[in-house]
């Protein structure tokens, strides 16, 4: 099951891209309320979006992102129908991509 | 109180023999919607759902942004999965309830003759596991609060049904709520009733007091405060502590009666959960 739920409506000139993302955004500085000891860090680094295979948006993100991050944004120059991948990349190195057509 | 009872349950016979032997729960309803009605005279009966969405253009704005891309939807996924695992034994959440556990919210909470107990949708969904020898769940967040929120949205739609049956047990159940919401409690010496009836719509430091009308359609709620979904005891609970009351235990006798009284104050309106709220 993919981590990324994204929407792409298509407006008048503008189309909007919304996106939540289930990660839990781990600062690092958080401990564990039994052990003590810290919960690692483990955070998105890169997010990169593409429009028909060009990339059309790339967010560099930090523990400052909440967990579940919801990230919207607009485009112009897209139709009904174009494909839109979202893709992350955390600081494990762990990976997930969603696709979906503009509405 | 067995004297007030008693006075009640003769005036309750008195009264028109139409309505069902309900008679003093009847009128309290009556009273108030009525009161409610009057305090907001342009909110039609079923926007009272939205809470303070419905009194409020502003918030409503921001709420309206927010249910685009609502925040209880990766729960309500999570639920659907957890619902539908078959338990050890083979058997599935859909075996304890009528029609498999979908569209059945509004029933809930109900009075349990034969238990002489208020049963609630977490209580059920708890007893349905211990039923069939799995652990049960936390009360107020969690699994128990994802599970919820599944049911909940399949009973999206469906208006809320909450029965008092002629029993003097059920009736009395129905009264402990009554008392529960309108007695003054903890350091701040207030009730339920202060905030939510009598100064509904009202500001409280940056927030605004929501309607006891339509107070429980939208359970379990995802809290932006939690960052996550809770279930309707776990906001009795800090609701509670905000007037520096001990709160009471989830699926106490105290909050399932305050439910129940909450839940038939609310009957006639559309279930709306799980929603997301401040």
């Amino acid at each position: 099951m993919s981590t990324i739920k994204i929407r792409a409506k298509a407006g008048g000139k503008v189309t909007k891209v919304s996106a939540l993302i289930d990660h839990p955004m781990e600062t690092g500085m958080r401990k564990n309320k039994k052990t003590g000891k810290k919960i690692p860090a483990h955070f998105i680094q890169e997010v990169v979006c593409e429009l028909n295979g060009v990339v059309v948006l790339t967010a560099l993100w930090g523990p400052a992102v909440s967990k579940r991050p919801f990230l919207q944004f607009k485009l112009d120059n897209a139709k009904k129908g174009d494909t839109i991948k979202l893709s992350w990349v955390d600081n494990k190195g762990e990976k997930d991509s969603a696709e979906a057509k503009i509405a | 109180m067995k004297k007030l009872l008693t006075i009640a349950a003769t005036l309750g016979l008195m009264c028109t023999g139409s309505i069902a032997v309900q008679a003093s729960p009847q009128q309290d309803l009556k009273a108030f919607r009525s009161y409610f009605a009057k305090r907001f005279p342009d909110v039609p009966f079923q926007e009272f759902a939205n809470g303070v969405y419905a009194i409020d253009k502003a918030s409503r704005a921001q709420w309206e942004s927010i249910e685009e891309f609502p925040p209880y939807e990766l729960s309500v996924d999570k639920g659907k999965a957890l619902f539908e695992k078959p338990f050890k034994n083979g058997k599935t959440y859909a075996s304890c309830f009528r029609n498999g556990g979908i569209g059945i919210k509004q029933d809930y909470p109900y009075f349990d003759t034969a238990s002489g107990e208020v049963v609630t949708l977490e209580g059920a969904i708890n007893a349905c596991r211990v039923k069939n020898g799995e652990k049960p769940l936390g009360w107020k967040k969690g699994k128990i609060a994802d599970i919820s929120a599944y049911m909940a949205y399949t009973s999206r739609g469906n208006k809320i049904n909450v029965k008092i049956p002629s029993d003097p047990r059920a009736i009395a159940a129905y009264e402990q709520g009554k008392n529960f919401f309108y007695a003054k409690r903890g350091q701040l010496n207030m009730s339920c009733a202060d905030c939510h009836q009598w100064n509904a719509g009202n500001r409280i430091r940056a927030d605004l007091l929501s309607p006891a009308l339509g107070h429980v359609t939208h359970f379990p709620v995802y809290r932006s405060k939690w960052g996550a979904l809770g279930t309707l005891h776990r906001r009795y609970g800090g609701c509670n502590k905000q007037v520096r009351f001990k709160p009471f235990k989830a699926q106490s006798p105290e909050y399932k009666t305050l439910e129940y009284f909450e839940s038939y104050m609310s009957n006639g309106l559309k279930l709306n959960g799980p929603g997301a709220r401040k």
